[in-house]
């Protein structure tokens, strides 16, 4: 195990919108099974450089390599990388036009080219772990803010991820629904799946997270274990990040 | 959540208050009892009003109604027909029905080519490619901004100035542009092409048949087997066999110049050219904006839940980004379908016999003013409501279901 390659490995990655520096140098390595979870002020490029992981967004300098694979222009790459990597966006984002057991499916069915009972039977097993079997024939827009994103996270698990990526999965729900969230992905995180996970749930990250990184202005500030980085930050911009945080909760 | 009857919530609801009505103007009931019987009244007198005067003017004039007159000779020419047609002998029932037929053959063909014309420019808007996003922006503005009727002018009086037949002495080409329309060659049709085209049907019912026997299979075992092998084979080589066996005649019907014109091959007449020409244009650029603001409506985060899930862009856009995009571009697009085939009156501005073209021509001649209008009124009632009724089907079933 321990000398197993890293699952994700960011290295000097570079980008820009424009003349906007967004990433500045970030290197960071994410070991198999690591849960890291990475906070910082709005604005301090921690969505884009998660979105560059799977290649939403595309870094023009540095080096990333997921699963031992490098993220280039080659589509065959970018083809591997996207079926080992699940996202969690902060919108949900399921499809409105299909059922709860159709958005888990089509990913199963059109790309993993899997049997239609085959994928519903998947589909029903992850949305019993995500405990919402009973809305399969649901449409999304039928479901609360918390349960879309409990689909949204089945919906992912259902093409078998070794890695997960979460942009701030809590960001969009009302506080009772936090929980619900929460939990599932703790539940997730005790099952070893490696993760990645934008978020400014402290409580989450002191629960389940092996490594805080902390980010500011495009670049990384100051990383390390939960109870390190929360109980003793050593830079002021950390220091000031949770006071802030903490005035706010 | 959706609400129950034993919901705990309702336990202290009561049912509202009933109230009577009162004969008073501060009573709303009142009022509108009021308003309503003055309006039904109003329209009542109105149309008794028109109906009086019409009978009493008809008596005047000495003209009989009713629909025997269908049943005379027109004797007026009709250019374009698709029916057996003869000005000597034709009654004014055959005309109408070809008019009725020439509307058809216009808006059918341009409903299909302005949503694909129209369909292709909406896509290039969106391009990432400065050139046909500004092209395609250009043709939308200029098109959509000039008025049909000067734009159909303008494609007729642009055909008109083409070279006539008697320019083309000498020439050794098969097709023809000339003022007086397109002559293209035409295949002299035998048994063989009949029966190619039998087999044709044959095989595009078999290839449907097998598309949906693939997609059972895929749905058992996951893999689609292939469909095209079997579409061409049935398609294109099954007849071409066929034809080939029954000696594989091929001769041509080639258009020559005989005198001042043009005889054989077949025509496309510069009137209906420049009516379907002019509306196709001037509705793709309608469509355009209709097809472009439809798939700008779904979201960029669909696109990347998608993307993010392993599917490729064209997989994305069939099973994701166009299934809602046509929620949003089914019912302007009905407008559109609707308003061209309405735009195909002004065929009379060019002399296309359309429908209202040869009412017009019978109201004139035979004064029956009243049944003319109603003709060229039930007609496009009729095409409107098909279209309607079509596309509100076709809405129905993709229809997105929300609480």
């Amino acid at each position: 195990m321990a000398t197993e390659a890293p699952a994700i490995v960011l290295d000097k990655v570079n980008k820009w919108y424009g003349a906007m520096h967004v990433l500045r140098d970030v290197t960071m390595n994410v070991a198999q099974k690591e849960r890291v979870v990475v906070c910082g002020p709005s604005g301090s490029g921690k969505s884009t450089m998660i979105r560059c992981i799977n290649r939403l967004e595309t870094h023009q300098e540095g080096k990333i390599i997921v699963d031992g694979t490098e993220l280039t222009d080659d589509l065959r790459a970018l083809d591997t990388i996207r079926r080992e990597v699940g996202m969690v966006f902060q919108s949900f984002n399921l499809f409105p036009h299909l059922t709860i057991l159709e958005n888990c499916t089509l990913a199963p069915i059109s790309v993993r080219k899997m049997p239609k009972a085959e994928a519903e039977e998947l589909a029903m097993d992850f949305l019993r772990k995500v405990k919402i079997p009973e809305q399969a024939k649901k449409f999304p827009g039928q479901l609360s803010g918390g349960q879309q994103q409990r689909v949204a996270i089945a919906r992912a698990l259902c093409m078998k991820p070794k890695i997960m990526l979460f942009d701030e999965p809590t960001s969009a729900l009302d506080p009772e629904m936090i929980k619900e969230v929460l939990d599932t992905m703790v539940g997730l995180a005790e099952s070893g799946m490696t993760m990645v996970c934008v978020t400014h749930e402290m409580g989450f990250a002191r629960m389940v997270a092996d490594r805080v990184v902390f980010m500011d202005r495009g670049e990384i500030v100051e990383q390390g274990t939960p109870t390190a980085m929360f109980e003793t930050p050593q830079t002021d911009r950390l220091k000031l990040f949770l006071s802030q945080i903490l005035r706010g909760h | 959540m959706s609400g129950s009857i034993i919901d705990p919530r309702l336990a202290n609801a009561r049912a509202a208050p009933k109230r009577g009505m009162q004969l008073s103007w501060s009573d709303p009931v009142f009022r509108n009892i009021i308003w309503q019987t003055l309006i039904v009244g109003l329209i009542a007198g109105v149309i008794w009003y028109l109906a009086a005067n019409t009978v009493r003017n008809l008596e005047v004039r000495h003209i009989a109604t009713g629909l025997g007159f269908l049943s005379n000779t027109a004797g007026i020419p009709i250019a374009e027909t698709l029916i057996p047609y003869d000005p000597a002998t034709s009654t004014w029932g055959r005309a109408i029905a070809e008019g009725i037929l020439n509307t058809l053959k216009v808006a059918l063909v341009g409903i299909v080519l302005s949503t694909i014309l129209g369909t292709l420019i909406g896509i290039g808007r969106l391009s990432k490619n400065w050139l046909v996003a500004k092209l395609t922006a250009v043709y939308v503005e200029v098109l959509r901004d000039l008025p049909l009727l000067l734009q159909l002018l303008f494609w007729y009086s642009l055909l008109q100035g083409l070279p006539g037949p008697r320019d083309f002495r000498g020439s050794t080409s098969i097709v023809f542009l000339t003022s007086r329309g397109l002559r293209l060659p035409l295949l002299n049709w035998e048994d063989a092409h009949s029966w190619a085209l039998v087999v044709f049907v044959v095989g595009l019912i078999g290839t449907f048949l097998w598309n949906r026997a693939a997609n059972k299979k895929q749905d058992a075992t996951g893999t689609k087997p292939a469909v095209w092998p079997v579409a061409l084979g049935l398609l294109i080589v099954l007849p071409v066999l066929v034809w080939a066996a029954m000696g594989a005649p091929w001769t041509l019907d080639v258009p020559v110049l005989k005198g001042f014109n043009m005889v054989g091959g077949g025509t496309i007449t510069p009137e209906y050219f420049a009516l379907l020409f002019g509306l196709v244009l001037y509705t793709a650029s309608y469509i355009a904006e209709i097809v472009r603001s439809g798939i700008q409506a779904v979201p960029k985060g669909q696109w990347e839940a998608a993307g993010a899930l392993g599917l490729h862009p064209f997989a994305v856009l069939r099973l994701v980004v166009l299934p809602q995009a046509l929620r949003v571009i089914i019912p302007p697009m009905t407008s559109q379908f609707l308003n061209l085939t309405k735009n195909s009156s002004l065929a009379v501005a060019i002399g296309f016999q359309d429908v209202v073209s040869v009412s017009g021509t019978m109201l004139n001649q035979t004064g029956q003013a009243i049944e003319g209008v109603a003709i060229i009124m039930l007609t496009f009632l009729a095409f409107s409501l098909s279209i309607s009724l079509f596309m509100n089907w076709y809405n129905a079933r993709i229809a997105l279901v929300e609480r």
